[in-house]
This record gives C-alpha cells, sequence and structure tokens, in this order.
C-alpha cells in the first residue's frame, strides 16, 4: 500500500493527552496511532523503557499502567489518558535504588542490561501484588520478559531477594 | 600483591549501577538535535540482476532527505576479515549489479522520521530479474549448480583449494586396524543470535571533519577499520563510541550498519540514525552457518579410535563474513579433545544464497562437538562399552600431538570428566580413576 491509495485522514491530526507520569502531570501531543513507548522514548527522552520488537514479543518496554504491568510498545498513548504510568526511571536511581534495583545488582541479575529495565518493572508489578511470591510465582511473572544472556536463574534469585528485603524493612 | 587481592572475591559490575536504573547508554537511546532516520531497501529475492533501481518517487516524498546508493560508497567492496588477508572481497556495501540473498542492503533512503522513511523506502522500485537460487549444500558444490561467486565456483578457495584439509597420519592403514566402522551424518540448522537489541548506529558529522559515531558492535576496532577502508577516509577522522552492547552473542561484529550511516550523514550533513526492526533482526543479520558434517570412525573392540574420515559442509550463506575461518576453526576440531592416530577431514565453506552466516559463539567448533559427542556415544553402544570409559581412554593427555600438529600442553578432560562423574554418582573403575592428563609426561 502506498500513500496514493492510503486514506491518510486523521491520521496526522495531533491529538493531546494528558496522563500523570512518575508521580508528574504530563500532557503530551502526539499523532494518534503514536505508542506509549515512542512517546516515552522519542518524545520524553526516558530511555530506560527499551525497544526491543516492538510486537509484545520481549518484555523489554514493560512499564506500569495503573500499576499493572504492561507492555508499552503496543498501548497507543491516547489509551492512558488520565492513567498513571511508572517507567523504571520512576521506581529508583542509582542513588536511591528500589530493594528490587539494589537485589539485581547485588545478583548480577544484568548481564547485557538491555532486559533488565523491563524485569524490574515487571517485578515490581508482581511484589505490588504479592509480597511473598514463590520462585514458580516469580518465573509466571516474568514469563513476557525474555533474557536473551538467559540468565534467568539470577534474576528469580534477585526477586526473592528483593521481597524479602522489602518484607523486612 | 595487593593488586591480586580481588582473585576470589565477588566484585560488583562496573555498569551494574546503570543497568538496573535504565540510565545506561545503549546506541538507540542517543538522540541528537536535527537528525534524520534511515530505513533500507533490501532485494526481495535470493537471486538476482538488478536491472534498474528507481528512486524517483521515493525522493520526491515529502520528508526525505537523500537517498543513499552504491554509487555513494566509496569502496563498496570489502570483506571484514580483509584485515587479516582473508579474501578477495565479495560483498559489496550496497548491491548495485546483483542480490545474493533476500534482504541484501540496496539502498537506504534518509528522511525526517523514521515512519518517513520507512515510507518512501515502499515507493522505490526495483527491477531485479530473478535467478533460480542456489539453497543446497550438496547441489552448491556440485557441477550442476551456476557459480554465484566471481571467482567461477561456490566455496571458498583456501590456498587454491576448494577445500581445507587435513591429513594425519595413515588413514587406510587406520581403517584397516580398526575392529568396527560407526558413521554418522549430522546436519544443523542456521541458528540467529536473537540479541534483544536489534543493530543500530548513529552518526553525526561534527564541523572539524570528523563524524561521530555511536555502534552497537561488539568489534569496535574492527568496525573503526572497516569503516575507514569503505569510506576511503583516514581513521582519525572517525570518532567511534561503542562498547555498550545490548546482546551480542557474535551476531554484531560484522561492520553492516556503521558505513552506510556514516554515508547518510556525510551526504545530509546532519546526524543520522539506523536501528534496525526486529523482522530485519530476524531474517537479515547473520546466522550461525548451517552445517552438514560426515563423520566416519574406526575403532578397535578395546575402544581406540583409531582413524576418523570428516567431510563437513559449512552453509556460509551469500557472502565471507566470518565463515572462512569458522570453517578452519571447524577443521582444527574435527579430532575433538580425542588422541586420534590417523584423520582425514575435508572442510568446505561453501556459498549458497542463503543470508550471511557469520560468528556466533565458538562457530565451527560447537558444530564439531555436537557431532564428535554424538559419536562417541554410538561408538560406546556398538562396542557395549560405559561411554564415560571409552572418552577416558580415548582423552588426549599433555605431550601427545594433535592432528593441526600441536603439542597437548593444556588437557583437562580426564579430571573434568572424573569430576563430572562424581558428581553425577558415576561409579569409575579404578583404573579409570587413576588416570590423569599428565599420564604421558610422569611415566604412570
Amino acid at each position: 500500500m502506498t500513500t496514493d491509495t492510503l486514506d491518510m485522514t486523521g491520521l496526522m491530526d495531533m491529538i493531546t493527552v494528558g496522563f500523570v507520569l512518575n508521580g508528574r502531570p504530563t500532557a503530551l501531543a502526539v499523532t494518534p496511532l503514536t505508542t506509549l513507548r515512542s512517546a516515552l522514548r522519542e518524545h520524553l527522552h526516558l530511555h530506560a523503557t527499551k525497544a526491543g520488537c516492538g510486537q509484545g514479543g520481549c518484555g523489554s518496554c514493560t512499564v506500569l499502567v495503573d500499576g499493572a504491568s504492561t507492555l508499552s510498545c503496543l498501548l497507543p498513548l491516547a489509551l492512558v489518558q488520565g492513567r498513571r504510568v511508572t517507567t523504571l526511571e520512576g521506581i529508583g536511581t542509582a542513588a536511591k535504588l528500589h530493594p528490587l534495583q539494589a537485589a539485581f545488582h547485588d545478583h548480577f541479575a544484568a548481564q547485557c542490561g538491555f532486559c533488565s529495565p523491563g524485569m524490574i518493572v515487571a517485578a515490581k508489578a508482581l511484589l505490588d501484588r504479592n509480597p511473598k511470591p514463590s520462585r514458580d510465582e516469580i518465573a509466571l511473572a516474568l514469563s513476557g520478559n525474555l533474557c536473551r544472556c538467559t540468565g534467568y536463574v539470577p534474576i528469580i534469585d534477585a526477586v526473592e531477594d528483593a521481597a524479602g528485603r522489602m518484607r523486612r524493612s | 600483591m595487593k593488586a591480586l587481592g580481588i582473585v576470589g572475591q565477588s566484585v560488583k559490575r562496573r555498569d551494574g549501577l546503570g543497568h538496573v536504573t535504565g540510565q545506561t547508554q545503549y546506541v538507540d537511546d542517543v538522540y541528537y538535535p536535527e537528525m534524520l532516520w534511515l530505513a533500507m531497501v533490501r532485494s526481495p529475492v535470493a537471486r538476482g540482476r538488478i536491472r534498474r533501481v528507481d528512486t524517483a518517487r521515493a525522493a520526491a516524498f515529502p520528508g526525505v532527505a537523500t537517498i543513499v546508493t552504491a554509487a555513494d560508497v566509496p569502496n563498496n567492496w570489502y570483506t571484514i576479515l580483509g584485515l587479516i588477508g582473508v579474501g578477495p572481497p565479495d560483498e559489496p556495501v550496497l548491491a548495485h549489479e546483483e542480490v545474493m540473498y533476500v534482504g541484501e542492503p540496496i539502498c537506504a533512503v534518509v528522511a525526517e522520521s523514521e515512519e518517513i522513511a520507512r515510507e518512501a523506502a515502499s515507493l522505490v522500485e526495483l527491477d531485479i530479474e530473478a535467478q533460480e537460487p542456489v539453497l543446497d549444500l550438496e547441489y552448491a558444490i556440485s557441477p550442476d549448480a551456476p557459480a554465484i561467486k566471481k571467482w567461477g565456483n561456490n566455496t571458498f578457495m583456501y590456498d587454491g583449494y576448494t577445500h581445507r584439509k587435513l591429513r594425519y597420519g595413515d588413514i587406510e592403514a587406520g581403517f584397516a586396524q580398526a575392529d568396527y566402522i560407526v558413521e554418522g551424518t549430522y546436519s544443523l540448522a542456521p541458528i540467529e543470535h536473537v540479541p534483544i537489541e536489534t543493530h543500530g548506529c548513529v552518526a553525526r558529522p561534527e564541523p572539524d571533519g570528523r563524524l561521530t559515531v555511536h555502534t552497537n558492535t561488539q568489534a569496535l576496532y574492527f568496525t573503526l577499520d572497516n569503516t575507514a577502508i569503505i569510506l576511503n577516509m583516514p581513521s582519525n577522522r572517525l570518532r567511534m563510541i561503542g562498547g555498550t552492547v545490548g546482546g551480542g552473542f557474535g551476531g554484531k561484529v560484522d561492520v553492516i550498519a556503521e558505513p552506510v550511516t556514516c554515508i547518510a550523514a556525510i551526504k545530509t550533513g546532519r546526524p543520522v540514525k539506523w536501528r534496525w526492526t526486529r523482522e530485519e533482526e530476524f531474517r537479515f543479520s547473520s546466522t550461525r552457518a548451517g552445517v552438514k558434517m560426515e563423520y566416519r570412525d574406526g575403532v578397535t573392540k578395546d575402544g581406540h579410535i583409531v582413524a576418523r574420515r570428516v567431510r563437513s559442509l559449512q552453509d556460509a550463506g551469500a557472502y565471507h563474513r566470518h565463515s572462512p575461518y569458522g570453517a578452519q576453526k571447524h577443521m582444527a576440531n574435527v579430532p575433538g579433545p580425542y588422541n586420534i592416530p590417523n584423520v582425514s577431514a575435508d572442510i568446505y565453506c561453501v556459498y549458497t544464497n542463503h543470508q550471511p552466516a557469520s560468528a556466533m559463539r565458538g562457530f565451527g567448533v560447537t558444530e564439531a562437538s555436537f557431532a564428535i559427542e554424538v559419536q562417541m556415544d554410538r561408538i560406546a553402544h556398538a562396542l557395549g562399552m560405559d561411554p564415560w570409559e571409552l572418552r577416558l581412554l580415548n582423552a588426549y593427555r599433555n605431550g601427545q600431538t594433535k592432528a593441526v600438529r600441536k603439542t597437548v600442553e593444556d588437557a583437562t578432560l580426564i579430571e573434568t570428566l572424573k569430576a563430572a562423574a562424581e558428581l553425577a554418582g558415576h561409579q569409575l573403575p579404578d583404573r579409570f580413576r587413576a588416570m590423569h592428563s599428565n599420564d604421558l609426561l610422569s611415566g604412570t
């Protein structure tokens, strides 16, 4: 299909979407098909959310929408109107690590590091609803996140350890 | 000794905090103001002659800055390992005479956004006369196959030969000593690395005439040198920034994104980003080579492998890349970690119209190891012998000579097998437990 035959009506019109990003009210004008992922990466330059496949297959773009683990590459930005979006930047920083980040660091749960943001965000969604998951429950919660360096065991170790740290604190 | 105090301790990764906070900068995290985006027009056929590439409609599409074709590439023909003497250069940066695999780059559309670049790329009109592709390894080396390489056949030429030959001992005498012949044919499909981060590059022209190049190559200096050669530019004009790779596994050593991105940046005078789609990564990036291996082993009834003949075809796909080297490593590893006094091997690096193969984690070696270890189990089964004991009996001892005429100095198989047997709860007889890699040197 080329531009000669494709009906482009409305596709380039800008829409404005308002949402709460990492606790801050945010408004962004985008074309209607702009995904949450490209809004984060290309418009707002929050690069922790990674672009791995663009097809919902790898989990590296995982963010929280109203606390739920969500693939930002498949979600049009328009659908987060009025909702709370949390990226890894909103979970912790090097100066103030979230227990999951500290545990991933301590357990060598990041190898090339590219899947780590999505893993940590997905793990946070799990621990927020289940503070004491079994290893099977952790594996299930992370089953949509691929680590091609195949470091899954240290990742599960890290999430288990982080859950313990969070319960004790 | 304080400097070595780190040995035996667990230390944190230097880049760990960046990884767990998402602040490590990968190539796709680099954005410059006024940055253009690149999309590649690729061959739709596995083999064909390019009659015409019409870029007029694409060039006229609103937002398109330029289109890079083969005519823009100063040294279009290259081969990555030309740096270490592999040749001849057999791969064009951008195809202009013929295409050799589905997905081969033909021209690059550079535009104000990634969407515009991709849309305009779909408007480039290709007139390609499709030819019957050569896809089967045995067919490729048969007299019936058309020669797809310019030198007139479909194999890499090793010192004038169509294949690497390994000849050690007296293969016929070895087979004459054998009580059993154990044969196996092993075929492995190509394997894609599937890094979660696809190939990418950002190139930015600097006012002083240099280029700043952000790349996720695994081989920064290979990339620097090859890009300088392709651009016909002194390497001190290329400031390559790399070292952060979102998964490579050997798949990112091919200097495949940087040259075209650099040329686009030079041609437009603006920063340019090229990031591959998942589909491009899967279908068009290098793979581990597919391989067909034929093994024929002569074995005595007490379990000694006395002769091995191997014929192996490595599918390089359309171009050299790292495959001539991989096939050579394959040859060196045909005996595996076992002492075999008579070896004959013919290893072919074969060209087909598949997507090119290249490096991947021990390429050439792991394929041989698979065939060898299945052979070991088959031999053990044929002899009614414990497969652990067969391996220990034939394992290299230090001081023996390998088929490639190197003296064994670092044998560890016996110790490794004994430790593995203990972990697995497998009881080895005393005479096997008494074996050591230094048996021959210590005279025991």
